[in-house]
C-alpha cells in the first residue's frame, strides 16, 4: 500500500468519499440559493431556517402523523414550499424593485424569528431520527465502511441537482424563466404570468432546502439551530461558484466538501475554515466566482 | 426645593430602614443561556427550579421576601460580565445561580468577587472554579470537569476499556476535559492512542469517526457537549462503531442530550451524572412539579442543582438575617452543613466545592425502558469523599496559598 503525504491511500480514498458526501449536501442547499437568487434576485437568507424546518417536518410527520422517511421526503419539501410561496407573497413581492439588500434584511429577520419560535416549542436540545430501515446497515469497501444511507444520500442528490439543472437549462419552461429574469416585460408581452413563475420558482427553492433538511434529519442532529451553523458555509459556496449559476453552486458545492473532507485529515482544525480562505482567494481572483458572468 | 429634596431621601431611607426591620430582603439573579445550545441543560428550567426552591422555603413565615430575576447571557463572557455589574450595582442583586458555560462563568465568579455578593455555579463545568480562580463568593454546586474524567474515565478503564481515542471539542473546555480525563486513564493503566481536535459546532464527524475507527481504540471519548456529542454519537452509530466493539465514553452527557439522541441510539453509553430525576421519591415529586411548566421534558442535573443550591442559600440568610455580605453568607453555607430533598446530606469545602456523591450510569436499550424519561441504570455510586478533586490537588489560592 502507498501513501500521499504520510496518509495510507486508504484512509484518503475514504475520507474523499466522506467529502463527497458533505459535498451533496452544500450541493443541495447552494442550488437552492442559487435558484432564487439567479430567477428573483434576492438573497435568501431564511433558506437555514427552512432547511432545518424541512428535517422538522420529517419529524413531526413521524411522530404525531405516523409517515415515515419515504413519504416525508416527498410531503416535507411541498408543505415547506408552500410557506414559502406565502413568504413569497406576502413580503418578498414588495420588494422586487428594491435593492437586492432589502431582501437580505427580511429574510435574515424572517430566519431568527422562524428560529426562535422553533426553540421556544421544541428546546434547543433537538430531536431523535432514524435512518430509515431499508437503508440501515452498510457494506464494507475495502477501505472504508460505507453506510447504506450516505450511499443514498450522495446518488439521490446527484439525481435531484442533475434534474433541476436540466430543467432550468435546458427545457422549454426553464428559457422562460430565464427570460423572465432577463426582460420580464417582454416575456409578459408574450401572455406568460410572470409573477406567478416567479412565486412558484421561490417555493421550489424553499422545497429544495427542505428536501435537504429531511435527507439530514437521520444523520445530522434535528435542532432548531441546525441550519444557521450550515447556510453561512452554504452562503460561500455559492459566492465561489459565482451568484447566481447553477451549475456551479452544483459543482463547488461537491468540490468544496471533498476539500473541507481531505482538511480533516490534515489539518482538522482547520476544516470549518478553509472554505472561507478558499472564498476569500475566488473573491480577489475571480470576484464574479468560478462559474460567474462578470457583470 | 432642596429642603424638599432632602426630606424625601431622609423619608426613603426611613422607609427601606423600617422594610428592613421587618423583612429580610434577598433578590435572587438566574443568569443562564435561555436561547441556544445550553437552554435545555439550564436555561427556564433553571428559573423554575430556583422558583421552586423559594416556593419550598417559605420565605414570608421566616421573616423573609425573596425575589428572582433572569437574564440570558447568550454564551458570551462580555454579555455575562454586564449583565451580573448591572444586577449588583443597580437592581440589587444580591445571588447570581446556574451560569451554563465556562467562559461566562469565570467572568461572572470575577465581577461578584470584586462586588462581594454571591455566586452559585450550577451550569458551568470547569474545575478551575475551585481550582486557580477559586473564590471567596463563589460555590461550584452541582459537577465539574475533574468529576466527569474521574467516574467515567475510571470506571471505563477499569472494566476494560483501557485504550482510548479522544474527539476534542477545540476549545478551553474541551481540552480541559481531554486533559483530565487522559491523567486518569494513565493513572488508572490504561493508554491513550490518539485524538483529534474539531470544531466547536461540526455538523459531520464522519472523518473524525473513521480516524477513531482506524486506531482501533477500545473507547472513544467524546470531549465535547451538546450538538457536537449528539452528532457524533448519532454518526457513530451509522458508521457501525458500536458494532464495531468500539464504545463511546460521553464525558459531558445530560439527560435532553439522551432524549434528543432516542434510546435506539444512545442505548450502552456510559456517563457520570449527580443527580437523576428517577432515583428517589423526592426527585420524582421534584421532577412532577417541575413538568407543570415544562411538559414533556425532564430536569436535568443542573436544574435540580440550582433548586439546591438556593436552598442552602436562604437557609445561610435566614440564619445571618442579612443578604448584604457576600462572603459572610459564603462563609455561613460551609460552615453549615447542607440537606436537601434533591442532593440529600452534603458539606461544601473550603475551596468552595460543594460535595456530594456522583452516579455512573448506562443508558437503557428501548426494551428496557418503561416510560418516558426512563434512560438510565445505575451502574456505580461513587461515594462523596472520591467523587470530586482532592483539596491538596486544587491549586486553590484560599487553601494553598
Amino acid at each position: 500500500m502507498f501513501e500521499i503525504f504520510g496518509i495510507p491511500s486508504q484512509a484518503l480514498f475514504g475520507q474523499l468519499l466522506l467529502g463527497l458526501i458533505n459535498g451533496s449536501f452544500y450541493a443541495l442547499l447552494s442550488l437552492g440559493l442559487a435558484v432564487i437568487f439567479g430567477m428573483l434576485n434576492i438573497i435568501n437568507f431564511t433558506h437555514g431556517a427552512q432547511y432545518m424546518m424541512g428535517a422538522f417536518a420529517a419529524y413531526l410527520l413521524l411522530q404525531y402523523v405516523g409517515l415515515d422517511y419515504w413519504v416525508a421526503l416527498v410531503i416535507a419539501p411541498i408543505l415547506i414550499g408552500a410557506t414559502g410561496i406565502l413568504i413569497e407573497r406576502l413580503f418578498l413581492q414588495h420588494l422586487r424593485k428594491l435593492d437586492p439588500l432589502y431582501g437580505l434584511l427580511l429574510t435574515f429577520g424572517l430566519a431568527l424569528v422562524i428560529e426562535g419560535l422553533f426553540r421556544n416549542y421544541y428546546g434547543s436540545s433537538g430531536m431523535p431520527y432514524q435512518v430509515p430501515e431499508s437503508l440501515q446497515g452498510g457494506r464494507n469497501l475495502g477501505f472504508m465502511f460505507l453506510p447504506n444511507y450516505r450511499a443514498w444520500v450522495i446518488v439521490f442528490s446527484l439525481v435531484v441537482c442533475f434534474a433541476t439543472w436540466f430543467a432550468i437549462e435546458r427545457t422549454r419552461l426553464g428559457s422562460y424563466l430565464r427570460a423572465a429574469t432577463e426582460n420580464p416585460t417582454l416575456v409578459r408581452a408574450f401572455g406568460i404570468n410572470v409573477p406567478r413563475m416567479v412565486t412558484l420558482t421561490y417555493g421550489f427553492g424553499v422545497g429544495l432546502a427542505a428536501l435537504a433538511g429531511v435527507m439530514a434529519a437521520p444523520i445530522y442532529n434535528v435542532s432548531p439551530q441546525m441550519g444557521s451553523d450550515l447556510i453561512i458555509v452554504v452562503f460561500a459556496v455559492v459566492v465561489i461558484g459565482g451568484m447566481g449559476s447553477i451549475m456551479g453552486a452544483i459543482v463547488t458545492g461537491f468540490v468544496l466538501g471533498i476539500v473541507e473532507g481531505l482538511t480533516k485529515v490534515f489539518f482538522p482544525e482547520a476544516s470549518n475554515t478553509v472554505i472561507f480562505v478558499i472564498m476569500v482567494i475566488v473573491l480577489l481572483i475571480r470576484p464574479a466566482g468560478l462559474f460567474g458572468r462578470s457583470a | 426645593m432642596r429642603l424638599a429634596g432632602s426630606l424625601a431621601v431622609a423619608l426613603a431611607a426611613l422607609i427601606s430602614t423600617a422594610a428592613q426591620a421587618q423583612d429580610t430582603v434577598v433578590k435572587l439573579g438566574v443568569l443562564s443561556d435561555m436561547s441556544s445550545l445550553y437552554s435545555d441543560v439550564g436555561g427556564p428550567g433553571s428559573v423554575i427550579a430556583a422558583k421552586m426552591a423559594v416556593d419550598d422555603f417559605n420565605p414570608a413565615a421566616k421573616g423573609m421576601k425573596v425575589e428572582i430575576v433572569s437574564a440570558d447571557h447568550q454564551n458570551k463572557p462580555d454579555i455575562g460580565a454586564n449583565v451580573a455589574r448591572q444586577w449588583f450595582d443597580v437592581d440589587h442583586v444580591d445571588v447570581i445561580v446556574d451560569v451554563p458555560n465556562s467562559g461566562v462563568a469565570l467572568a461572572v465568579n470575577e465581577v461578584t468577587r470584586e462586588k462581594n455578593k454571591v455566586f452559585l455555579v450550577s451550569g458551568a463545568a470547569a474545575s478551575d472554579l475551585t481550582g486557580p480562580k477559586c473564590s471567596p463568593n463563589t460555590i461550584h454546586w452541582t459537577y465539574d470537569t475533574w468529576m466527569l474524567a474521574n467516574g467515567t474515565g475510571k470506571a471505563l478503564v477499569k472494566t476494560g476499556g483501557d485504550t482510548w481515542f479522544f474527539l476534542t471539542a477545540d476549545y478551553a473546555f474541551g481540552h480541559a476535559l481531554e486533559r483530565d480525563t487522559t491523567a486518569v486513564v494513565l493513572a488508572n493503566g490504561g493508554k491513550v492512542l490518539g485524538s483529534v481536535s474539531h470544531p466547536l459546532n461540526s455538523n459531520d464527524f464522519s472523518s473524525f469517526l473513521l480516524q477513531a475507527q482506524a486506531s482501533k481504540a477500545k473507547i472513544i471519548g467524546l470531549a465535547n457537549a451538546g450538538g457536537d456529542t449528539i452528532n457524533a454519537i448519532k454518526q457513530g452509530a451509522e458508521f457501525g462503531i458500536v458494532a464495531g466493539g468500539q464504545h463511546f465514553a460521553g464525558l459531558l452527557v445530560f439527560i435532553s442530550d439522551v432524549n434528543a439522541l432516542g434510546l435506539k441510539t444512545a442505548q450502552g453509553l456510559v456517563l457520570t451524572e449527580t443527580w437523576y430525576w428517577d432515583m428517589t421519591d423526592a426527585n420524582r415529586a421534584f421532577t412532577k412539579r417541575w413538568q407543570v411548566e415544562r411538559a414533556g421534558k425532564f430536569p436535568t442535573m443542573v436544574q435540580a442543582g440550582v433548586y439546591s443550591a438556593v436552598t442552602h442559600y436562604l437557609k445561610a440568610v435566614a440564619a445571618l438575617k442579612s443578604a448584604a455580605d457576600g462572603k459572610a453568607v459564603v462563609a455561613k453555607m460551609k460552615e453549615m452543613p447542607t440537606d436537601d430533598p434533591l442532593f440529600g446530606k452534603g458539606t461544601i469545602r473550603a475551596d468552595g466545592r460543594k460535595i456530594h456523591p456522583a452516579y455512573l450510569f448506562e443508558v437503557k436499550t428501548p426494551a428496557e425502558s418503561k416510560y418516558p424519561g426512563d434512560d438510565y441504570k445505575l451502574r456505580a455510586t461513587i461515594p462523596a469523599d472520591e467523587a470530586f478533586r482532592p483539596m491538596k490537588d486544587d491549586s486553590c489560592p484560599m487553601v494553598n496559598g
